[in-house]
């Protein structure tokens, strides 16, 4: 275990280093750059701002420059937010994307197990369908329908919930767009989880333990969960770093402090520094997670532990 | 009555078995009629069928066209009158037909990204899975670079280098869209490699290709079609995203996810504009997921 | 050769007798005991740095947080803020063809930190230099270029140092500024952030780090108290501020929100006082029956516009760009498509601008049928249309935004039922739209200008062939000249006239076709008080508000 972590770890470092080499050039070839705007700069003030932020250098030498600084944990000044470096607006953004998203996460899991087992045991009856159209909704209605959605029942309606803002994060700015992200993520899970516990059920072993005449709720506990959580795995290494790193329009809808707002702007923006860092951030996030996928996977299915 | 079977008898087996023999089912077919037994599968897909044939030939029931506006309808409920069955929008265009011209291009973009997904998916995973080791570990290194990529990038790069087209929405969902499935499918390889079909395959001599090919793919089907149905919902959402980033279809045309998408906007004092698309939308993808499950169960080549 | 100075001609002396604007609030007001107002930006300010900010997000809390040496009142006349008084004096030059102007500001003296520490001249000066410092780098440089402070230009261009510039303290409280020719709206050009003056002592001891909560002194009526970046900015009562007796709100909240939709949720949840978005047209139909009263509608410097790009094929011929422009039922893009009381344009400059010409072109008094029957006859003449080979094809280029496209959408229907001709539409993001605008990689594209001062000069310089952002490429000495003209005409009347003969020459090539002009529109709960309905440049101070007792 020790050694897989390991190596694991210095193959991470090279991974890092192509992304945010590709990264780094084909972002400058995006049309418009980050000092494109309505009023044209002057030349003078162009190589002036470019003077500033070391663009005035050949591509190689802003990419040492750039690596140099990396070294250092320095991913340079903001290009856009000229009143913040990249390390600030990542330190100040990134709490509120993990709290949000690792709630949602772990609601979205215990719920989406639970749903889908719950149908597989139940195929093909009316309580299947019932739980699986409910959980479909997630899916099927754009998280920008829904997100609205709720703020406009819960919080211009009812009153009950603020419409949006993170205010220090106030458990009550979080219950909308958690539910919000929960209910998004939860419903995939059901489905995968679904249909694999309907293919553990349908095995030999299961048969047998029925058979035996074991009773359901030990069959499924003890028996068929374990294995049919293996396809819910490899879909919860993407999708958690898709759920920490922010979803845009939650964000957006609830004008939440997150990450995600920062990469659609930072895109928009050509917010070259911010973008690298974030791409960054969010490489090295899903390098730690397929790993923890990976050993995941390992610790349920023995027959991939072997290899 | 004789134990031993006369001449007839026995021409009449012989018959039987030849005739067994040509029918012998495949296992497709088998999953054929299993998947008509499914009801809630079958009437997904007559819905669909029904859908697609609204999408296609319903523009031309209604006296409107798609980008016309109506200087003095705009904003207006169903109705009637005027011919406005499903209302108009901001500005006056008919909704009716907006939205099933708005569903062409929906389908075409769910079905062709989703396939462009689950064919280099299905490629790549069983690959990386099967051969395992150096090339393995190298192509997940890959899939995580692309994964962890800043694919908005990519897709503005590619919109502004080779123009606005609905071919490149195409390839750009495509591209971005199969490492997931790339994943999964390389999850259930790994797990299906080590079974004793695969070995047997192996020991009779069958070539590595032919192994992933005949023995593998087929037997990851029913994982990659339940992901596939979730993939065609997943697809058309993403083209409303880029259309909400102005990377998507161009105006005047539209698609269900860019009518949702502005009909979100004025939910509460314009229901119809959201609630319309939107149920289009939504019972397409349901019937997907459902068509999705039927075949899970029909392919399902286990015993049961 | 060194100019030397012959003699102070004139002597114009600006003594304002009014005070500076604050809240008044009206006898037979209850206030409410919580004074915190919340106001909805638009978006996440680039910075907050008075001569770093370029955007308008960073200019409305700017304002809160800095003085100038000017303000706004209510209908965006200039009143003291900074400065008490000014005197102006022309100066004529051996060897030169322009006098130069100089203007002497008097400072208040009352005015603090909020560390306590004077506000002087220094800080002004300190302020004007780093605008044009290379080091800095500021976007907005050319605000105190344009005008022709001194040297300007030579220090941005690392020919000449900071300190070169022509701004001087002539003691802890005057303040001088030397501009190489007459301009006669430079008052009005300094209540503008780029031109506030900041704590040299600040600066110099954090660095770039200044601009921080607890870190940033400033001078206007707020201090910087917390900043939560795409969340929140709040600022809070600064008691060292001179007028502070007269400020009412203590608190304002600063929301970065981006989408419109958002913004009205939580205006209607109650957690926003004022929007910044104007509600879209299917929202303001409703928000009319519902809450007439909270809609508020200012008139604003600013004009909607398609640009032609007058070096390509069709769009070289002016028959063309009429025709075009006359097809254009700008009427009903004012009422039906927008919706918010925007008014039909006719030219470059919004009526609501300083020195409108109100010169009306032959067109507008014709109706739209007969400038529509004119528009084909025009194009006709250019030889397009039936019959004939020539075939007008062409793409119209917006920026990704639903108000462009509503508008693009209905003027290519107009253009086609008119005219027959084929339009397609191409929405491209910003940053795209602009690179391809500004390289000259379109047929017609959306365009829209609001005025960085009060003043017609800020519309009609655009249209100048030396203008960056003249995109139609439209280029004539005689319309060059006037402009130059004007920016040294002191007589308003004269001002007035020459800024009418530059719209007419814009009306004869049309190489924009003006569609309206913008308002600036939003939501304003009932409980805000003091809420300027007529200042053009929607420069709208906290400290002119106040929060009226409600439940």
């Amino acid at each position: 275990m020790l050694k897989f972590i390991v190596k694991r770890c210095a193959l991470a470092v090279p991974t890092l280093l192509i992304l945010v080499t590709i990264t780094f050039f084909l972002i400058q070839m995006a049309p418009g750059s980050p000092f494109t705007s309505e009023r044209q700069l002057s030349p003078q003030v162009l190589a002036n701002i470019k003077a500033m932020y070391h663009m005035d250098k050949p591509l190689w030498q802003q990419y040492l420059y750039y690596l140099g600084n990396l070294a250092h944990g320095d991913l340079g000044p903001s290009f856009k937010y000229a009143d913040h470096t990249v390390n600030q607006l990542l330190a100040s953004s990134f709490p509120v994307s993990l709290r949000i998203g690792a709630l949602a996460f772990i609601a979205a899991l215990v719920l989406g197990v639970a749903i889908g087992t719950l149908a597989a045991c139940k195929q093909n009856s009316l309580l299947d369908y019932c739980v699986m159209a409910v959980a479909m909704t997630g899916i099927v209605l754009p998280s920008f329908v829904l997100a609205p959605l709720l703020v406009l029942v819960f919080s211009v309606n009812l009153h009950w919930l603020p419409a949006g803002g993170w205010n220090h994060g106030h458990w009550a700015n979080v219950v909308l767009p958690v539910t919000a992200m929960t209910i998004m993520y939860m419903a995939s899970i059901a489905r995968i989880q679904r249909g694999s516990m309907i293919e553990v059920l349908n095995s030999h072993y299961i048969r047998t333990a029925r058979a035996k005449g074991l009773p359901w709720r030990i069959i499924i506990m003890r028996h068929a969960l374990r294995p049919s959580l293996l396809p819910v795995v490899s879909y919860l290494g993407p999708a958690f770093v898709g759920v920490i790193t922010g979803s845009v329009v939650v964000e957006t809808v609830f004008g939440l402090p997150g990450t995600g707002q920062h990469f659609v702007h930072g895109a928009l923006n050509r917010d070259y520094s911010l973008v690298l860092g974030l791409t960054l951030v969010i490489g090295a996030l899903t390098i730690l997670f397929t790993a923890v996928v990976d050993i995941l996977y390992g610790l349920i299915d023995p027959k991939v532990r072997c290899q | 009555m004789t134990l031993t079977p006369d001449a007839g008898d026995k021409e009449a087996v012989v018959q039987f078995a030849q005739a067994l023999e040509i029918e012998g089912r495949s296992l497709w077919k088998d999953a054929g009629i299993r998947f008509m037994k499914n009801r809630a599968a079958v009437a997904s897909l007559i819905i669909l069928a029904l859908m697609g044939l609204a999408v296609l030939v319903g523009p031309l029931l209604s006296p409107h066209s798609y980008d016309a506006m109506d200087w003095s309808a705009m904003t207006v409920p169903p109705t009637l009158e005027n011919s406005h069955w499903f209302g108009t929008d901001a500005l006056g265009r008919d909704l009716f037909v907006r939205i099933l011209a708005g569903g062409r291009i929906s389908f075409m973009v769910g079905l062709l990204g989703a396939l462009v997904a689950v064919v280099i998916g299905i490629l790549f995973g069983a690959v990386a899975g099967y051969t395992g080791g150096r090339v393995d570990s190298m192509m997940m290194r890959v899939l995580e670079i692309l994964q962890s990529f800043p694919f908005m990038f990519l897709v503005i790069l590619m919109v502004t280098l080779f123009g606005q087209s609905l071919m490149l929405i195409f390839i750009a969902i495509g591209a971005v869209s199969w490492l997931e499935m790339a994943r999964i499918v390389r999850g259930q390889t790994i797990s299906l490699k080590s079974r004793e079909f695969v070995e047997a395959a192996l020991v009779c001599g069958s070539r590595q290709t032919a192994v992933i090919v005949r023995h593998i793919v087929p037997n990851i089907l029913g994982i990659v079609v339940i992901y596939a149905s979730l993939l065609v919902p997943g697809m058309i959402l993403f083209e409303s995203f880029l259309s909400f980033l102005g990377l998507g279809v161009q105006e005047p045309m539209t698609s269900w996810g860019a009518l949702v998408n502005e009909g979100a906007q004025s939910m509460d004092v314009a229901a119809w504009q959201l609630i319309l698309p939107a149920g289009f939308l939504t019972v397409t993808l349901f019937c997907f997921n459902y068509i999705g499950d039927g075949m899970r169960d029909a392919l399902d080549t286990k015993d049961r | 050769m060194k100019k030397t100075l012959l003699a102070s001609l004139v002597l114009v002396c600006f003594h304002v007798g009014v005070c500076a604007q604050a809240a008044e609030v009206p006898e037979g007001v209850h206030l409410d005991s919580r004074q915190h107002l919340v106001r909805g930006n638009g978006a996440e300010p680039s910075s907050l740095d008075p001569q770093l900010a370029q955007d308008l997000p960073g200019h409305h809390i700017l304002v809160d947080l800095f003085e100038g040496l000017v303000g706004q009142d209510a209908a965006g006349n200039v009143v003291p803020a900074g400065s008490t008084h000014w005197d102006v004096t022309t100066q004529k030059q051996e060897n030169a063809q322009k006098d130069r102007q100089i203007y002497t500001f008097h400072l208040r003296r009352d005015a603090q930190w909020s560390d306590g520490k004077p506000v002087t001249a220094r800080d002004y000066v300190f302020g004007f230099r780093r605008a044009v410092d290379p080091e800095l780098a500021s976007p907005y440089g050319w605000y105190i270029a344009m005008p022709g402070v001194l040297n300007a230009k030579a220090i941005m261009a690392g020919k000449e140092p900071p300190a070169a510039l022509g701004v001087k303290a002539l003691d802890d409280y005057t303040f001088q500024v030397t501009l190489e020719q007459p301009v006669s709206f430079f008052v009005r050009m300094l209540a503008y952030p780029t031109t506030f003056p900041v704590p040299a002592h600040i600066v110099e001891k954090y660095g770039k780090q200044w601009i921080s909560p607890g870190k940033m002194v400033s001078n206007g009526a707020y201090v910087l108290k917390e900043w939560v970046v795409n969340e929140q900015i709040t600022v809070a009562r600064n008691t060292r501020y001179w007028n502070d007796k007269k400020t009412v709100i203590n608190k304002v909240t600063w929301l970065p929100l981006t989408s419109e939709t958002a913004e009205l949720n939580r205006y209607k949840a109650g957690e926003v006082d004022m929007t910044n978005h104007t509600p879209g047209p299917q929202h303001i139909r409703a928000l009319r029956k519902e809450i007439p009263d909270e809609i508020r509608i200012s008139p604003q410097i600013g004009t909607y516009y398609y640009t032609f790009n007058t070096r390509k094929e069709h769009f070289n011929d002016v028959r063309v760009r009429k025709a075009l422009t006359y097809a254009i039922d700008r009427e009903a893009i004012a009422t039906r498509v927008m919706n918010h009381g925007e008014r039909p344009a006719i030219g470059l400059s919004p009526t609501s601008v300083a020195g409108f010409s109100g010169f009306e072109p032959e067109w507008v008094r014709m109706t739209q049928s007969e400038r529509e029957q004119k528009a084909r006859e025009l194009l006709k003449e250019a030889g397009y249309g039936s019959g004939t080979k020539k075939k007008l094809s062409f793409t119209l280029l917006y920026n990704t935004d639903d108000m462009h496209k509503n508008v693009a959408l209905a003027v290519a229907q107009m253009w086609k039922k008119v005219l027959g001709v084929e339009v397609r539409l191409q929405n491209q993001e910003w940053k795209v739209f602009l690179d391809n605008m500004q390289k000259g990689r379109f047929d017609v594209g959306r365009s829209g200008w609001l005025g960085d001062y009060n003043e017609a000069f800020t519309m009609l310089n655009l249209m100048t062939s030396s203008n960056d952002s003249n995109y139609s490429r439209f280029s004539n000495d005689e319309y060059d000249q006037l402009l130059e003209q004007a920016m040294l005409e002191v007589d308003d009347s004269k001002r007035k006239k020459i800024y009418g003969q530059a719209e007419r020459i814009l009306s004869e090539y049309m190489p924009v076709a003006p569609i309206y002009e913008y308002v600036t529109g939003r939501l304003v709960k009932s409980h805000v008080g003091g809420y300027p309905d007529q200042n053009p440049q929607d420069t709208v101070y906290s400290k002119d508000l106040y929060i009226k007792k409600h439940s």
